[in-house]
């Protein structure tokens, strides 16, 4: 029980937590995105190994860090417009596209990386974003370790979730958002354009799922390889219905299951000889999947999530 | 997932065969047609060095070879079969996903021989197998870091808790302890064999509780070991020169050894059914251990250099122990 105690005590374990949340908060705020607008996006787990793929790729050809940042989320929104067409402009299952667009984004990366690469002994390295040395601030006890020499990726996923509250709560255009994925035949009576507002969020959330996987080849690596995304994609999709699609609580949820995750690498080693290994590794999903049940019961879908718009259909 | 047939070197190959069929085109027709399936890319450590191994024998001229990465465990049967059928004379790959299925297939296919890696024996009269058996340049390894700690604690974090992956870290904890009756091992998993995010954060954690070197199982813990100043010990392939100034100390797989037999006896028709694990072993040159003279003492240096010696003069056998390996309790 001391043992416990120290970890949740310890400057390291919360520095953990918030570096394991990040990739999960750009994540779960793209699947805000594109769920508030009505539209479930599946292509999460492609769209962060695209994100991961092209972001690294394009500093590895030159570009610099922040360039990379830039088109991988362009990648990522290309996949969303792809997604869009299908399900917003065809209105055909958003499941089977979603699932579609993990499949098809995830080998186009992969095809990509081995097509530019066919010969390399091991993955090339980039020189990845490097933790942040505030001055002062870095040095302040407990909170300096924990906020202040993160990665300016974490940075920049803990502003853009004050952007999309502040969005989502504070303009017409969330309004808007918002209310296209609750009853978008009232939008279009407004004589605002539901296709737009719907493809538009689609676009922008999977710009944040790509940087999500962005952040894993740029700044908690240096490299990319397949199958490193390894489900974290699909965490989000559990994520965002525990946060009721809400930009704080899915920064809480985030932050909640990087924590559980930092949590059981700790205890694993600490008492593996007792209970095997696995049993930790599962814990984070585990928890995660019972503070789903607690919370999502009360969950408020948006309640158009899943059905096509068409104009002027009844 | 997607395979890569190399298309590039067959036009080439093609090209040059083309270009020299009048005159040399009977070597060609001799290179014996290799294929190797690969569950993970050719990137991935452990299958970096069979590639290697293959791509050197195709160099010389003796193998004409060709492979598919990245198979999944469930399609694998099928790019067995469809080798098999495509005249493949000798497949390599790996089985330890499929072990009965992959016998099976063999046993369809009596002129071709198959020679994979597995926990298990030979089997039929073509099937053979063979693993990374460095548990002697790990054990070594283990030697020269027993002697590197100054806090007695060694983190070791690594994919999956299988045979071949055990057996290097137990031969590298007993090394440890033969020089360093103090040191006592975390041992962490984190079951994926590419999650160097993941690798990383077991590494920090570890480092967090006063591990001063880190056995880098799994790419991400040197990376890690580098960010903290920390040394490493590294495994199966050398990556010294990624890591500057972090690793003391490398277990070193060489498959050549191996392929080179497998060739061999396909092309002298002498294929059988054997257990190539042995050709791994230090004697045989499957296994080498590199040391970086300007990290470690010299003192351990010469204490390792005896150790080995006596392993390849057969004084010294390395215990093999696969069993799940777990940290010391404090």
């Amino acid at each position: 029980m001391m043992d416990i105690l120290n970890i949740f005590l310890s400057d390291s374990f919360w520095a953990a937590s918030l570096r394991i949340a990040t990739p999960l908060i750009f994540g779960v705020l793209g699947a805000l995105l594109c769920e508030r607008a009505g539209v479930l996006n599946l292509g999460i787990e492609g769209i962060f190994v695209v994100g991961a793929m092209t972001g690294w790729m394009a500093v590895w050809l030159g570009a610099n860090l922040w360039g990379g940042i830039i088109i991988a989320a362009m990648a990522g929104g290309l996949f969303g417009l792809f997604h869009a067409i299908l399900t917003v402009i065809f209105g055909l299952s958003q499941h089977v596209s979603g699932l579609g667009i993990t499949l098809f984004a995830s080998s186009a990366a992969s095809f990509t990386y081995r097509t530019a690469l066919p010969q390399v002994s091991s993955p090339p390295r980039i020189e990845p974003f490097r933790a942040l040395d505030i001055p002062i601030l870095s040095d302040l006890p407990f909170i300096g370790p924990v906020l202040f020499q993160q990665t300016a990726m974490t940075w920049l996923a803990l502003f853009l979730v004050a952007v999309v509250w502040w969005v989502m709560e504070k303009t017409a255009l969330g309004v808007a958002i918002k209310a296209v994925g609750d009853n978008p035949e009232a939008v279009n009576a407004q004589g605002l354009s539901v296709v737009k507002l719907r493809m538009g969020s689609v676009i922008a959330g999977s710009a944040l799922m790509a940087l999500g996987g962005a952040f894993l080849t740029m700044s908690a690596f240096d490299a990319f390889f397949f199958g490193m995304v390894n489900g974290r994609g699909w965490i989000c999709i559990a994520l965002v219905i525990f946060a009721s699609w809400q930009p704080g609580k899915a920064l809480m949820g985030a932050l909640l299951f990087g924590m559980f995750d930092a949590l059981q690498v700790r205890l694993q080693t600490e008492a593996g000889a007792f209970i095997p290994g696995q049993v930790f590794l599962m814990a984070p999903y585990v928890l995660s999947i019972i503070a789903l049940v607690i919370v999502a019961r009360k969950a408020d879908y948006p309640r158009a999530l899943l059905t096509p718009w068409f104009k002027g259909q009844r | 997932m997607f395979l890569n047939k190399l298309t590039r070197r067959c036009m080439l190959a093609g090209v040059a065969v083309a270009a020299t069929l009048g005159t040399a085109g009977l070597a060609a027709a001799d290179a014996i047609k290799v294929a190797a399936i690969y569950t993970l890319p050719v990137e991935q450590q452990w299958i970096s060095r069979i590639h290697k191994a293959l791509n050197a024998a195709d160099a010389r001229g003796d193998i004409e070879y060709t492979f598919s990465e990245n198979v999944a465990n469930t399609d694998y049967e099928r790019v067995m079969r469809e080798y098999a059928e495509g005249g493949q004379k000798l497949i390599v790959g790996e089985v330890f996903g499929l072990e009965r299925a992959a016998r099976k297939v063999a046993a369809d296919y009596g002129d071709t021989a198959f020679l994979m890696g597995s926990s298990f024996g030979p089997s039929g009269d073509n099937f053979s197998v063979f693993d990374n058996w460095i548990h002697e340049p790990s054990y070594l390894s283990g030697m020269v870091a027993g002697t590197a700690t100054t806090s007695n604690l060694i983190g070791m974090v690594g994919g999956f808790a299988i045979p071949e992956v055990n057996r290097l870290m137990n031969a590298f904890m007993e090394g440890a302890r033969a020089t360093n009756p103090d040191v006592k091992f975390l041992v962490n998993f984190i079951d994926s064999w590419y999650d160097p995010p993941k690798a990383k954060e077991s590494a920090f954690a570890m480092m967090d509780a006063g591990a001063d070197i880190m056995y880098a199982e799994r790419f991400g813990v040197s990376d890690a070991a580098v960010e903290r100043g920390v040394k490493a010990i590294g495994n199966v392939i050398d990556t010294s020169a990624d890591y500057p100034n972090t690793i003391l100390s490398s277990a070193i797989w060489h498959m050549e050894p191996t392929i080179d037999r497998a060739i061999a006896a396909v092309a002298g028709g002498t294929f059988e059914a054997a257990d190539y694990g042995q050709y791994s072993f230090m004697g045989y040159g499957g296994g080498s251990l590199v040391v970086d003279s300007a990290l470690v003492s010299a003192d351990a240096v010469a204490k390792v250099a005896q150790i080995e010696a006596d392993i390849r003069g057969g004084l010294f056998r390395v215990n093999v122990n696969d069993a799940r390996p777990v940290s010391d309790n404090k």
